[in-house]
């Protein structure tokens, strides 16, 4: 297998690992059997049709989602009803929403420092100092005291992955970061978690960019009906694919 | 080129232009919103000439052929309007029964309540971090100063009367219902049982009955169930009623703005580590109050016009008094109108100053679209 870069190919240093891991909504069998350890720094696109699982498989990594049955233990810390373990964990991820989910009522930099100051106490300073830094590397300092609504969507998202930063987590999940931008949009936002990738950020990202799975990803995952199809290099996944269900997916979206 | 008739290609974009003088100014108003067309143009022709009917016999009665001086109703001629009896008995619709000697002590107490009132209700005022504190010690204060104690003379609360009561019932009842409509509307979003059950059966029983008959329990039927050593104050058992009855009301109006809040704002919450009352306090609430402020200040309005239903259980507020001078025999059949009209007047200057407020901080809190 021919890794990118600071490929954990073979580095046994997991931080997520999901074993088992079986989710029912109501009666739907939404994840199947899901087995999956995600190595520090690793950095998977996981893609697949709607309604094949792949954000619920990412929500039950912050316990967004209750799972049934199975494991997730992140950076250690197995995921159960204890309330504190959730909190812990949830500290050290980030996510960020198709809908990118800023707080309306807050400006940017309030948007930033909301969670740094109430989750980790930060004094009101270096919680600000630390948000610029973000909003500076997602190249928006200067909207940093306007209100999300008087944002572009791509800005927007922007602002939702400092605000994420800006906790200075361990991982990030990305929703379909990209799904609901105009497509003159998409490429600022892409450039920002291209950008991210290249900090050795562990990362997960839902998305159908294939063109951004093929450059920072250094696994592709494909899911269907609750289950993981098939899961290779980028480079195999896009000129290789083994399973007709993965061909069929491939030649539709590309 | 193209072949094609349909083929264009602009080499540059056209500048923005202002719009045409014809749809503004006055006229471009007046047609706009008064003669847009035939049916607007009657309606607008047919209502200047019924408040031409109308407003020159109201201003005639209330002010020309009124009378102003007087010491009993038969002072009055029976035309016109009868205000004779104001320069002895405004102070009764205002004070009711409280001592003459201590209205000094209510007037300081309506005195602090303008800086009380500001310093909560806008921000950017100077010396606004005392100004909150004052604000929060301000119901100690007006409630030492209207019952005494602490050297003063006790007044005792069934003296109290008159506008004065509407506006402590109203303002009591106002100060305390927002909070506990917030935690009724959280409760009844919950996802432990005991606490939404309890919520929905507290809005619903509330809300289903009558105030007057909650007014009537509290003062007539709960004595009855208390021990006799336990004793309420009348003033205070009236307070909670309208308290708890705004409450219910409040509850609905905020769960309404609750689930106008996308679920993604308390999952992006979640995901960023902020406990439940956190993201309720930070993130969900400011939102959602926002969206609520109409149907607040609403039932603000509503249960400040319910402190009316007081006169019922025997306590004498503005319509108290008025019914009492209407019915007094000095005065009896001359001035039915005029003490309503009065009435009147004093909650419709409060009502709408609460309704102007409302639209202010609705214009203030308006972050989406600025």
């Amino acid at each position: 297998m021919a890794e990118a870069d600071a490929a954990p190919a073979g580095a046994q240093d997991p931080i997520i690992e999901i074993n088992g891991l079986n989710k029912w909504f109501g009666q739907f069998h939404v994840l199947r059997d899901i087995d999956l350890t995600v190595e520090r720094r690793e950095r998977i696109v996981i893609c697949g049709p709607s309604g094949s699982g792949k954000s619920t498989l990412i929500r039950c990594i912050n316990r967004l989602e209750e799972h049934q049955e199975g494991t997730v233990v992140v950076d250690g810390v197995e995921l159960t009803h204890n309330l504190k373990n959730i909190d812990a964990i949830r500290r050290e991820v980030g996510m960020v929403f198709q809908q990118f989910n800023l707080f309306p009522h807050l400006t940017v930099l309030e948007n930033c420092t909301l969670a740094p100051i109430w989750v980790r106490k930060m004094p009101k300073a270096e919680a600000q100092e630390i948000a610029m830094k973000y909003l500076e590397r997602v190249k928006i300092p200067e909207q940093a005291l306007k209100y999300p609504g008087q944002l572009s969507g791509g800005q927007q998202q922007r602002v939702a992955i400092a605000r994420s930063l800006c906790m200075q987590p361990n991982i990030m999940l990305f929703d379909e970061p990209t799904s609901a931008l105009d497509p003159e949009m998409i490429k600022e936002v892409l450039e920002v978690m291209v950008d991210l990738a290249g900090s050795g950020m562990t990362m997960l990202v839902v998305t159908h960019e294939m063109g951004f799975a093929a450059q920072v990803a250094n696994r592709v995952i494909f899911m269907d009906e609750g289950q993981i199809v098939e899961q290779n290099t980028p480079e195999d996944f896009f000129n290789n694919p083994q399973s007709d269900r993965t061909k069929l997916f491939l030649s539709q979206i590309l | 080129m193209s072949k094609y008739a349909f083929h264009r290609s602009r080499a540059e974009m056209l500048p923005e232009r202002p719009a045409p003088l014809t749809s503004t100014g006055v006229i471009g108003w007046l047609r706009a919103n008064l003669f847009s067309n035939w049916l607007s143009a009657v309606l607008t022709v047919a209502s200047i000439a019924v408040l031409a009917l109308v407003i020159p016999g109201l201003i005639e009665w209330a002010f020309i052929d009124a009378t102003l001086t007087g010491e009993l109703g038969k002072d009055c001629p029976s035309e016109g309007a009868c205000w004779a009896w104001l320069d002895q008995r405004i102070t009764q619709f205002f004070y009711g029964f409280y001592p003459p000697e201590a209205y000094w002590r209510v007037n300081i107490c309506i005195a602090l309540l303008v800086p009380a009132l500001a310093y909560m209700l806008f921000d950017r005022l100077p010396y606004s971090r005392y100004g909150r504190w004052f604000s929060l010690a301000y119901p100690v204060i007006a409630a030492i100063l209207l019952v005494g104690g602490l050297g003063l003379d006790v007044v005792r609360t069934d003296q109290f009367g008159g506008f004065m009561l509407n506006l402590i019932a109203g303002l009591v009842g106002i100060v305390l219902s927002l909070p506990i409509g917030i935690v009724l509307a959280l409760g009844r979003r919950s996802r432990m049982p005991i606490v939404r059950m309890f919520s929905v059966g507290f809005i619903e029983f509330i809300r289903g009955v009558p105030l007057i008959t909650l007014l009537f329990v509290a003062i007539i039927l709960l004595p009855l169930f208390l021990p006799p050593q336990v004793t309420l104050d009348q003033l205070i058992r009236v307070m909670i009623i309208i308290t708890v009855f705004a409450s219910a009301y409040m509850a609905e109006v905020i769960r309404g703005g609750l689930q106008a809040i996308p679920q993604g704002q308390y999952e992006a919450g979640q995901a960023m580590g902020l406990g439940y009352w956190q993201s309720m306090r930070l993130i969900i609430l400011p939102q959602a109050l926002k969206i609520s402020i109409p149907g607040i200040v609403n039932t603000f309005i509503g249960l400040f016009k319910d402190t009316t239903l007081v006169i019922i259980i025997g306590l004498f507020d503005i319509l108290g008094q008025a019914r009492l001078l209407q019915t007094n025999p000095d005065w009896l059949g001359k001035v039915d109108y005029e003490t309503f009209l009065l009435a009147a007047l004093f909650f419709f200057v409060i009502c709408f100053g609460m309704s102007r407020y409302s639209l202010n901080l609705e214009k203030r809190l308006d972050t989406e679209r600025r």
